[in-house]
């Protein structure tokens, strides 16, 4: 299972606490990651990537395995610690406006 | 005994305010989605306890809440706001064309009849309208805002609608074709100050029983047609300054109007420090100063767009919100004001509802 742990605003809108996991099939990358937990999730869709274009949102940031993964192409395999579960993908939002 | 519940927007969240008829003592309820910014929330006509409300995020963007039971559980609903074909290109800030995007919804509008139906203004300009609860939308028209939505109450097939540096547009298709209707706004602060188009209106408001008698704040200029918006004239008067930004009518008459003049554009803030809705009882031109209960000195909030509502109780009552973090009520048309809240985040809509 994949581990997600997403930024206060959108656990609230999506009702969870702490990390959540995720059933996402191989090859684990940023795309399939955020497919599932879209599927899972819909009332994130559009809060992380635009709707239409898929592309991530300007103040929104991945990060694994001490990496900003942010500026990787989304079909990029992750790091295997990340696909097992070891370590989580970590969704932040940018420390921004001061 | 009948009720008010006021929706408020703010920059930090969405408050609930409720009272019996007598509006004296309210319970504050919230925040809702706290942390977001909540532009504007509105209850349907048809069904008070269906409330839709904009949540939005530099962060996250847009997302759309809906309540089935007067704003006590909310559930996100659809969030996809897709332009029309394609949008084209506007001249942006640093001379580069730059395309149309969707970046918030500033304004919902519930239907009078349906409430699953729901007008939505958004920025970069455009209206989509849902007839599923808000759960899909459907682009109507299109670093602009459509923050005013007004429906005809006696066509379905006429909307008035206002855009920040555009101007004010009427439909009377349901929204299948536009024409803008500034006739008689002056702006000497665009190229051409009697354009068709280019007009920065911040809000028209109507009387339900008068849909062709529109009352509108513009950046400058407190105006008024009396022909569905195909001309305007002036009705600023006596009042300190013309400038401001919400503009309210009477909920029993059609003549009596509510405006909180601003000092300038470069100082978003009352005049002289004081706090001072100003009231016409004459549809404009000649404007008294109500002041009982506001801050006379040392206060420099500003009352935005949408911060202004009515109830439908007699007396009238009238309710703002400023950016200070206020919400002041009259229960008696405007003569007296007392806070109910002091302290919310700043505040960017307020809505009233009236309850059997």
């Amino acid at each position: 299972m994949i581990r997600v742990v997403l930024p206060v605003h959108l656990r609230t809108l999506a009702q969870i606490d702490g990390e959540l996991t995720l059933k996402v099939g191989s090859p684990v990358t940023q795309r399939s990651i955020l497919d599932a937990l879209e599927a899972a999730y819909p009332m994130l869709r559009g809060t992380l990537r635009d709707q239409v274009t898929l592309r991530r949102r300007p103040f929104v940031r991945f990060f694994a395995c001490g990496q900003d993964l942010a500026h990787d192409p989304p079909d990029t395999p992750l790091p295997a610690a990340i696909a097992t579960g070891a370590e989580p993908f970590l969704i932040v939002g940018a420390i921004a406006g001061g | 005994m009948s009720a008010i519940r006021l929706l408020v927007g703010t920059r930090k969240g969405a408050f609930i305010l409720t009272s019996d008829g007598r509006r004296k003592n309210w319970a504050v309820s919230g925040p809702h989605f706290g942390g977001w910014e909540i532009y504007h929330l509105k209850g349907s006509p048809a069904d008070p306890n269906r409330i839709y409300a904009s949540q939005s995020s530099g962060w996250f963007g847009q997302v759309i809440q809906r309540s089935n039971d007067g704003g006590k559980t909310w559930a996100p609903v659809g969030n996809k706001f897709v332009y029309d074909g394609v949008p084209g290109t506007h001249q942006w800030y640093d001379g580069t064309q730059h395309p149309w995007e969707f970046k918030r919804v500033w304004h919902l509008e519930p239907s009078m009849t349906d409430p699953d139906t729901v007008f939505a203004g958004v920025e970069d300009a455009a209206l989509f309208r849902s007839t599923d609860g808000g759960q899909t939308w459907q682009p109507g028209a299109g670093g602009m805002c459509l923050h005013t939505i007004l429906l005809d109450p006696t066509d379905p097939a006429r909307i008035f609608v206002a855009i920040s540096a555009a101007g004010a547009f009427r439909s009377d298709d349901a929204g299948q074709t536009w024409r803008p209707i500034n006739h008689g706004l002056r702006s000497d602060y665009i190229p051409d100050p009697t354009a068709e188009v280019g007009h920065c209106v911040h809000r028209i408001a109507m009387h339900p029983s008068r849909p062709r008698v529109l009352f509108m704040q513009k950046h400058w200029d407190v105006m008024r047609s009396d022909d569905a918006g195909d001309s305007w004239h002036e009705v600023s008067g006596n009042l300190p300054t013309d400038f401001g930004f919400p503009i309210e009518v009477h909920a029993h008459e059609p003549e009596t109007i509510y405006v909180v003049p601003i000092k300038s554009d470069s100082e978003h803030y009352p005049p002289d420090g004081k706090l001072r809705v100003y009231r016409s009882r004459a549809g404009g031109n000649e404007w008294e100063a109500l002041t009982k209960g506001l801050p006379q000195s040392d206060c420099y909030v500003n009352v935005l767009r949408d911060a202004m509502a009515v109830d439908l109780l007699d007396p009238c009552g009238v309710y703002f919100g400023t950016t200070g973090g206020q919400v002041y009520a009259s229960c008696d048309a405007g003569d007296n004001w007392s806070p109910i809240v002091r302290d919310l985040p700043a505040v960017v809509s307020v809505e009233a509802q009236t309850l059997p």
